[in-house]
């Protein structure tokens, strides 16, 4: 199979889901003759029309309002939100309306919002968000947020098939700097599940989406130093793989999370408090986060790389916690 | 002291504004009502208010555990627009819509659970007031506090109709307050560019909480709103349940036509506080009056009566029948428990199987390849005037050639589907 990239990974999930199922369609800003902001979805319109590949007015809240009404009569509505940041103009919408619904009135809503999402792309404050905790403080939605083009394609099939609504973050820093080769068969990747993506022993570095593989390049590092990072991949937020987390700390009693989301308030915090509750008693060393800074994501290359969590701040993290 | 200033709204609030139709364009007339239909209509505004006055009773003993809102005066809207609904229409009441639902077939049973939190209510106590709904049957999207949430909603659910072949309409409604809204503005532009079949009743009380229109709108009109958004619209006297009736109908009609989406301002008067909690003295003296000598339910009596449409023996028939309703179902809700606590952990994720599957109404090789594949492309039939394009016979397909297990759809589809795609696309437009 030829290797292909991150992006092609979900176009290809989109078509054959589409293919599979005629009550997928896809609605947002940009996606039927343009093929979207970065062109995820090009190709769809040619193939299954403008019945199933709308473009909207620019009216984030309508977007999702409208695709969660389709989701009541059936459909499987795949929306497209042109940068992750502009998920704010519909945060009543997802958080009031969508979460809500099955728990209220027991209306699933069977809806994906893929959000290209994340730094290290130069889009400044307003085009670089990781705006997902927002989102897991909400009961009700599931958050997607993969970082290999297997898994993205796999993860994203998963979430179309699922009966709630599931925030899928593409990661653009990733879209086109990665290339996987894919299975031809039909596969899913189950949401819920972490990936221990490097197997190790002295310390567990937790992450997810570009910094997963960040995580990755400085377990390499780590091992030239004789220290052995086991490194896991979230994959979804919600629901949170805590078991794989917790497994893992139970064998090398010291985590490490890193995440490329502002520091107060990322899930780092919640993880230190599933280990507090679940894990007490396996701690050699103080629970460790790498994050980027409280503030906005800032423009400038020098700027953005300061905000944006660097390799060798994991590596210098991870090398202080293995000394407990 | 303000400044003078001419944009400031007049002060007091007009005593009342019109239902004249101001320059649009007449609604066409339906037909006469039936007798029945009459009848009907009266059944529905009288067993509202019943519904409402025995709440009125449960919340003064404190059976009532959050908040209760009047739709005092105002059941003409309700019930006269819900009733131009058919069973396979879609709809989705505002806190104040108890007619509508009633209407839509909800018990009144149903009301009082919900309102008393019981474990037997549609929400099953997880949420109160018309905050429910029914996918399966009625087709009653639940409503939420934000408002104008429901219009894109709504304009999803009609679009989604239309794409299933349903032939469905979808209405929802709005106060004069909620037509400021973001979600207001945004759904009826997205329902307008979209031709949704979507009936929007603008239900004017004149008050938003304590604010009056003229506070809110710097229009006599509220209609005036869908103009701006090429949407068709239409005044009605509000308190008139026939006329609400066939204007309802009408635009039912127009958009089961598949001419796109119709807004409906229905002028009306809120004859309570927000809720029960508020006393509304910032009512103007004699707004209560001058409302009050248009009653809906007491101007389609006088109606009834001088049209020889009903007798005293009719009347008290159909008061008996909403009496023994009534009790019933107040004894029923009063008699239900209150949830099991351990239900509040559950739901809020749909762990089972969906509760609706889509049902499709029109052959789904429309809507599969070929039969759906078009050019990528804007058609310009006049410079200045882009429209989607359509499928082109012996136009490129999709360059997407998936995995070879599926190779790309042939290019050939069968004659006749490029033209109905054609005529579909056409017709949309």
């Amino acid at each position: 199979m030829e290797p292909v990239t991150f992006l092609e990974a979900i176009r290809q999930a989109l078509f054959e889901e589409m293919d599979r199922d005629p009550a997928v369609i896809c609605i947002g800003e940009d996606i039927s003759v343009y093929g979207g902001a970065f062109k995820v979805t090009a190709g769809l319109l040619e193939r299954f029309g403008w019945e199933r590949v709308i473009d909207t007015p620019i009216s984030e809240t309508a977007i999702i309002g409208a695709a969660c009404g389709m989701s009541y009569l059936g459909l499987r509505p795949v929306v497209e939100l042109q940068f992750v940041d502009f998920i704010a103009c519909c945060f009543n919408q997802l958080t009031n309306f969508v979460a809500k619904s099955n728990y209220r009135w027991g209306a699933p809503v069977p809806m994906v919002v893929r959000a290209p999402s994340g730094g290290g792309v130069h889009g400044g404050p307003f085009h670089s968000g990781n705006p997902e905790m927002y989102f897991m403080h909400t009961p009700g939605l599931k958050i997607v947020y993969p970082s290999t083009p297997y898994d993205a394609k796999g993860l994203m099939k998963a979430a179309i098939r699922d009966n709630n609504p599931v925030l899928f973050f593409e990661h653009k820093f990733l879209y086109r700097r990665i290339k996987e080769a894919l299975p031809a068969e039909d596969y899913v990747v189950p949401l819920g599940q972490a990936m221990v993506r490097r197997k190790g022993s002295d310390l567990t570095i937790v992450s997810y989406a570009a910094m997963a593989h960040t995580s990755l390049e400085a377990a390499a590092e780590l091992a030239k130093e004789g220290i052995e990072a086991e490194v896991i991949d979230l994959r979804t937020l919600v629901p949170l793989d805590q078991e794989t987390i917790v497994n893992s700390v139970k064998k090398t009693n010291k985590i490490l999370i890193v995440h490329e989301d502002t520091r107060t308030g990322g899930i780092a915090g919640e993880i230190a408090a599933i280990l507090n509750e679940q894990a007490f008693e396996h701690l050699d060393g103080p629970i460790t986060r790498v994050t980027a800074l409280d503030t906005p994501v800032p423009y400038s290359p020098p700027l953005e790389e300061r905000f944006l969590p660097q390799l060798a701040d994991i590596v210098r993290a991870a090398r202080d916690l293995a000394r407990f | 002291m303000f400044p003078k200033n001419t944009l400031r709204p007049a002060w007091p609030p007009p005593m009342h504004n019109t239902a004249k139709n101001n320059g649009r364009a007449k609604v066409t007339a339906s037909p006469a009502l039936t007798r029945e239909q009459h009848l009907d209509l009266y059944f529905f505004m009288a067993l509202n208010r019943a519904v409402e006055e025995a709440m009125v009773r449960l919340f003064r003993q404190n059976k009532i555990v959050g908040g209760l809102y009047s739709s005092l005066g105002q059941e003409a809207v309700s019930v006269g627009t819900a009733y131009a609904l058919e069973k396979r229409d879609w709809m989705a009441p505002m806190i104040r819509n108890i007619g509508s639902l009633l209407v839509k077939g909800v018990p009144p049973r149903d009301i009082f659970t919900q309102h008393m939190a019981r474990y037997t209510s549609p929400t099953k106590g997880k949420d109160g007031t018309s905050h429910f709904g029914d996918l399966k049957n009625l087709h009653i999207v639940s409503p939420i506090s934000m408002l104008g949430d429901l219009i894109p909603v709504m304009t999803g659910v009609a679009m989604a109709g239309r794409y299933l072949g349903q032939k469905i309409v979808a209405m929802t409604w709005i106060g004069d307050g909620g037509s400021s809204t973001g979600a207001f503005h945004e759904g009826l532009n997205l329902a307008a560019v979209q031709r949704a079949p979507l009936v929007l009743v603008l239900e004017n009380n004149q008050w938003a909480y304590s604010t009056p229109v003229s506070r809110q709108v710097p229009l006599r009109d509220l209609a005036d709103r869908a103009r701006a958004y090429g949407v068709h619209s239409a005044i009605v006297d509000g308190n008139d349940v026939a006329a609400v009736y066939q204007t309802a109908k009408a635009a039912v009609d127009r958009c089961r036509a598949g001419q796109g989406p119709v807004l409906i301002e229905a002028k009306t008067m809120r004859m309570r506080g927000h809720a029960q909690h508020d006393p509304a003295e910032y009512v103007p003296q004699g707004m209560f009056e001058y409302w009050k000598a248009r009653d809906p339910i007491e101007r389609c009596e006088k109606f009834l009566t001088a049209n020889k449409l009903w007798d005293a023996k009719t009347k008290s028939e159909i008061h008996a029948r909403i009496d023994g309703l009534i009790k019933a179902d107040l004894e029923f809700a009063e008699n239900s428990p209150l949830p099991p606590p351990e239900l509040a952990e559950q739901g809020v994720y749909c762990e089972g199987p969906l509760c609706l599957e889509p049902r499709w109404e029109r052959p789904i090789a429309e809507v599969t390849p070929p039969g759906c594949s078009v050019q990528a492309a804007w058609k310009v039939s006049d410079p200045g005037s882009i429209e989607a394009g359509q499928a082109m016979p012996g136009a490129p397909l999709a360059k997407f050639t998936r995995m070879e297990k599926t190779p790309a759809a042939p290019r050939s589809p069968a004659k006749g589907s490029t033209k109905k795609i054609a005529a579909r696309s056409k017709g949309r437009r």
